[in-house]
Formats: C-alpha cells, structure tokens, sequence
C-alpha cells in the first residue's frame, strides 16, 4: 500500500473474492452512512445496483423521446419531399401518399432511438474517460477478470484515510489500498 | 488464489450444461482471452491465406467492373437481376441469424444464445458488408451510390419515396449501423479485459481506447444493460423489417413468381433458417479448431439444429402455398411459373432446392442426427447451398420467363459473376478470420453471469 497526502487522494479501494462479500460490504458501508461509493465488479449484478441505492436508469425515457424523434424526421421528411420539394406524379397516386411512406419513418425511428440508446449511455457514464483515479490502483486490473472492488471516494463527508481503510478491513476483503487522485 | 465461484452445478434447467462444469470467472476470462492473446495458431496463415486470395479475386472482378461496367455480367434483358441480387438476399438473410439470437434470444431470456451471440452478431456485421456491396455494383455507375440518399443535390432532384428500392436502402443502412452499434457496445467490457490482460504495450493502448475507459462501475453497469435490452428491443422488429422490405422489392413487381403477399413472412423465415446454417457452418469448425468445448457444447448444437428444423418448416410451407396459390389463383401466368420452375430450363435447380432445403432439413427430426456436430454441420452446409439457389429460382426463373413468349431470355452467369461472389465469399471470410483473432469471440463478461454463484463460505474453517 502506497501513502499518499489526504489532499491527493481519491479515495480507499478495498478487494474482496466473491461478490457476496462485496454487496454485504457495499451495505456495511452505506449503514455507517458513507454516500460517496462506487464498486467494480467483473459482471452486471443486479443486487449490488439496489445495494448501492442506485435509481433507475433515465435511458429508456431518453430512447423514447428519440425514436418519437426519428419518426417525426422520417415522416416530415418524405412528406416535404414528396409534396414540395419534389411532386412526382406515380401512377396518378396523391404526393401525399403517406401509407408508402411508413417503411422509411420505420427505419428512422428504429435509427435514431438506437443512436440515443448507445450515445446516451455513453453520455449517462461518461465514457469515453481515458483515465480515471482507479486505475492507479495496481490490482484495479484484476476487476475485469474475477475481483470485486469497493471505493469510498475522498469526496464523502466522513472520509479520513486512516478511519476509512481501517473500517473497510473489517468487512473481509483481501486488500485495501489508498486511491491516488489523477 | 482461492476460487470461490467454482461451477458445480449450472444455473440452467434440466439438460445439459451450457458451460462446462468447472469453470469459475477467472478460468472463463483467460480460456476465451487466450484465444486473442496467445501466438497465432500455425493453422491459421494457410486458411487466412485462402480467404485473403478469394478477396484479391473480388478487388479484380470489381476492378474490371468499373473500368467496364456490368456488360462484363451476365445480365441482359430480361434477365436484369442476376447474381448481383441473388447474392445480395442470400447474404442479407445470413446476416439475420445473428440479431436473432443477440436481440430476440435476448429478449426471451435464452441463455444459451450468450455463447455465440458475439461470434453470430460478428456474422451478421460481415454478412451485411458482402450483401451491401452488391446493390451499389449493380447501379452500373457505383460511384454515384450517394445520389440514392435524400440530401439537397444542385439537381434539385429527391429520392422517390413510394418505391421499395428507396425503402431498402433505409432499411440497410439502418439495419448495418445498428449491428454495428449493438455489437461494440456488448464489447466495450471485454475490450476492458483485453485492455488490462494483454502483455503487449500497442496491443493495450489499442484495446484501451476502443474500451474507452470502461471500469465496471455499478452504474455503468447498469446504464450498459439497459442501452442491451432497448437495443435488443429495437433490433428484433428492426430485423423482420428488413427482410420484409427486401421482399417487398420483388413482391410489389408484377412479376409471376414475385407479386406474392406470402414473401414477407416466407423471406425472413428463410433468412434465419439460412443465417443458422451459417452460425453453424462457422461455429463447429472454429470451436475445434480454438478449442472451445467448454462453453459451445453440444447442447447449442442441438438447440440451433431445432431452430433451424422450425425456420426450415416455414420455409417449407412458403414452398407449398407457392405452389397451391399458383393452381388456386386460376392465373395462367402464375401456374406457367410452376410449370416453368418444375419442368423448365431451370429445372435441376429447382430439383437441387428441395433436396437441400425440404429433404436435408427432415434428417434435422432425429435427435440422433442433432447430437451429432458433424451431421448438423453437413445439413447446415446443404441448407446454406439451397438458400442461394431459392434466391436464384425466385430471381432468375420469373424474370427470364414473364409474359409474352418473344420477350423470354435466358441467363448464364459470366465468370465475373463467379469471381465476384466468390470474391465475397473471400471478404466474408477474411473478416471473420481477422475478427477470431483480435477480439474476443465468445462474450466473456455474459459467460460469467452464467456460472453459478457459490454460496458464502463458512466463516468457521
């Protein structure tokens, strides 16, 4: 374990080897009233979501308001050609022909509302951030093989190093380590 | 190191597992990792070879085609669509597979999909670039394929939008930057596991910019599963629609043998019947060749032979309405179709059709044959031939025989046709080649939500 001024921490990281001692950890923690925590698991685990408080996510309202977005931009699109831009007689059929013209709004609002779902995510977790404070932490590596890490971040009102790290040993993990900040 | 998750038992119903027993999270990352990480297999160069030549036949086929134009085809009138479109459906629909089992599978909760809905979706990105590419060569100026997208031209001339062409081109692109999107967002974490397994100093910075940072954080976590389910959500209707708009560019002709209200739901059963047996023809030979028993077992097998057995019965149906629909309209043109495809020029590629795809796809009832990866693998080969030569009868026997008698033709593809779609056969293979051995194949943060989760130890030891 390295020692780093208070001032230039991000926060204390502790390891456990199963996620069961890590979801009992997160509730641990958040019983002693810490609020700033995050924790890093190798798989989506639904339990550790509701552990840590967590709300839902506001992607799916976001998706909503872009395929309604998409279907708007499709279906103005071919009606403002085919009735403005560009009148084309087809077989004597009206410009405003809008049951041809379900195809294509279709496909607009499938394609706006998938670019919402991955750019919103993107956006909601604030990716890309190529680097980030828990990667100083060596052993962080092991969080995308088979490892379970908990960080109570500097930031938290009833953080002080010392306390923090000391507590964290009482919940069973194999390693406790002090975050560098940058 | 103590292994907690230790796989004894499998979270799956009753059959058999869908990973091996055994595995724990740690295991599973560095069995499927090490296909990317370890040195290239000796195997590979010559097959990679081979593929890498099929693709320098299709740069030549296409090169001639450009300096030329596509009097170097057989198409002539009226036989306009030849190979170019054949193949164009044929691909599209091998595309399919690979959002149903990542999307509708998904969404049906199958667990099973999550060994192959990496390598099938993969499938489905590659698959739509050789389908793509034929359309735009047939334009006969292909470097004006932009005029087909609606943006301001100084022409002042718009897409017209009440023709299935136009829709097709909507439902394409749509369709191949959804894969595309649906694909690299399940593979943002595994790129992390790359990112932070791989001993090479290029090979890390690589993955660590396409993982964009990811750390696994629970809330990213929980926004990257649900962006999954909505994209999932979104790509199932999106995948019957395309290949409905791709049936509707011969069903709004009127055209016997096209002008048929059956094509939607008999073209997207025929898309997933065709893409499982690509799943399949890729599948097995990869899975020996990595070694990848573990966690693409024989229960996968077993499940894609049953779900191509069922796409096969629609498929099969499709055929006999055709049929009964062409005696029960009283139409003659429609009943000259039948005649035609029976007993006329084409004949033996209509016979060879339902040998592969009515005949071969029967042997798929015996569980004998389903337990068995080399005969599912050898039905599977039969299935992808006769879904090229569906597309071919539908294609080239209407067209070459309409209406008018003086107006019949006939077709005979050049060797450029032949060059082209082996070329694409090249393309195809080369990506997938390329693929297997840069990015992980097998989704491994899905394969470890498969393991059981071991009870706590007792504290007392």
């Amino acid at each position: 374990m390295t020692q780093v001024s208070p001032q230039r921490l991000h926060g204390v990281m502790a390891e456990f080897d199963h996620s069961d001692k890590l979801i009992a950890a997160v509730k641990a923690v958040r019983a002693q009233g810490y609020t700033r925590i995050d924790a890093f698991t190798p798989y989506p685990i639904e339990e550790l979501h509701h552990a840590l408080g967590h709300h839902h996510s506001p992607l799916p309202r976001m998706v909503l308001a872009g395929g309604i977005a998409g279907a708007l931009f499709g279906f103005s699109l071919q009606t403002w050609i085919s009735t403005v831009a560009y009148p084309m007689n087809v077989g004597g059929r009206p410009f405003f022909s809008w049951p041809a013209f379900v195809p294509v709004t279709f496909e607009c609002t499938i394609l706006f509302a998938s670019l919402t779902a991955v750019l919103g995510m993107l956006a909601l977790n604030g990716l890309p951030e190529p680097h980030h404070p828990v990667f100083n932490v060596e052993r962080f590596a092991m969080a995308s093989r088979d490892r379970y890490f908990l960080c109570i971040e500097s930031r938290d009102p009833r953080f002080d190093a010392a306390q923090t790290a000391d507590f964290l040993w009482t919940l069973e993990p194999t390693h406790v380590a002090e975050v560098a900040a940058s | 190191m103590r292994e907690m998750c230790v796989a004894t038992e499998t979270r799956t119903t009753a059959d058999s597992p869908l990973v091996a027993p055994g595995h724990t999270t740690a295991t599973v990352t560095d069995k499927i990792a090490a296909v990317v990480l370890q040195s290239t297999p000796r195997w590979f160069y010559p097959a990679f070879g081979a593929s890498f030549g099929l693709l320098m036949l299709f740069m030549y086929a296409v090169t001639i085609l450009f300096a030329k134009g596509v009097g170097i085809w057989g198409v002539n009138n009226p036989a306009g669509w030849g190979f170019a479109i054949v193949n164009f459906v044929w691909w599209i629909g091998i595309g399919h597979a690979g959002t149903l089992i990542s999307a509708i599978l998904l969404l049906l909760r199958q667990k099973w999909r999550q060994s192959i809905n990496r390598f099938a979706e993969a499938m489905t990105l590659f698959a739509v670039a050789c389908a793509g590419i034929y359309p735009i060569l047939h334009l006969g100026r292909p470097w004006l394929a932009y005029w087909l997208f609606p943006y301001p031209a100084t022409t002042g001339v718009w897409p017209q939008f009440r023709s299935p062409l136009i829709w097709d081109v909507f439902a394409i692109s749509t369709y191949a930057l959804v894969s595309l999107m649906f694909w690299y967002v399940g593979l943002i974490p595994d790129l992390a596991t790359l990112r932070d397994r791989t001993q090479n100093r290029i090979a890390r910075v690589v993955y660590g910019m396409m993982a964009m940072g990811w750390r696994g954080s629970a809330a990213h976590w929980h926004n990257h599963d649900t962006a999954c389910i909505l994209l999932a959500a979104l790509a199932t209707p999106l995948v019957v629609s395309v290949h409905s708009v791709v049936s509707l560019d011969f069903a709004a002709g009127l055209i016997p043998g096209w002008h048929a209200t059956i094509f939607p739901p008999y073209f997207v059963a025929g898309a997933i019947f065709a893409g499982f047996a690509m799943v399949i023809t890729l599948a097995i030979p990869l899975r020996a060749a990595f070694g990848l028993h573990d966690f693409i077992t024989e229960r996968h097998v077993r499940n894609m032979a049953k779900v191509m057995l069922a796409t096969g019965l629609i498929v099969n149906y499709g055929y006999a309405i055709e049929i009964f629909i062409a005696w029960y309209s009283g139409n003659e043109y429609e009943q000259y179709m039948l005649t035609n495809r029976v007993l006329g020029p084409y004949r033996y590629i209509w016979y060879s059709l339902i040998l592969c795809n009515v005949v071969a796809t029967q042997f798929l009832w015996s569980a004998k044959v389903r337990s068995s990866a080399v005969a599912v693998w050898v039905v599977s080969m039969f299935i992808n031939v006769g879904m090229w030569l569906e597309r071919f009868v539908i294609v080239v026997t209407s067209l070459t025989r309409d209406f008018m008698p003086s107006a019949w033709g006939m077709y005979y593809p050049t060797r450029f046709d032949y060059f082209t779609f082996f070329g694409t056969i090249g393309l195809f293979l080369s990506l997938m080649f390329l693929f297997v051995r840069l990015l992980p194949m097998i989704s491994i943060f899905e394969i470890r939500t498969l393991l059981p989760k071991a009870r706590a130890k007792e504290k007392s030891a």
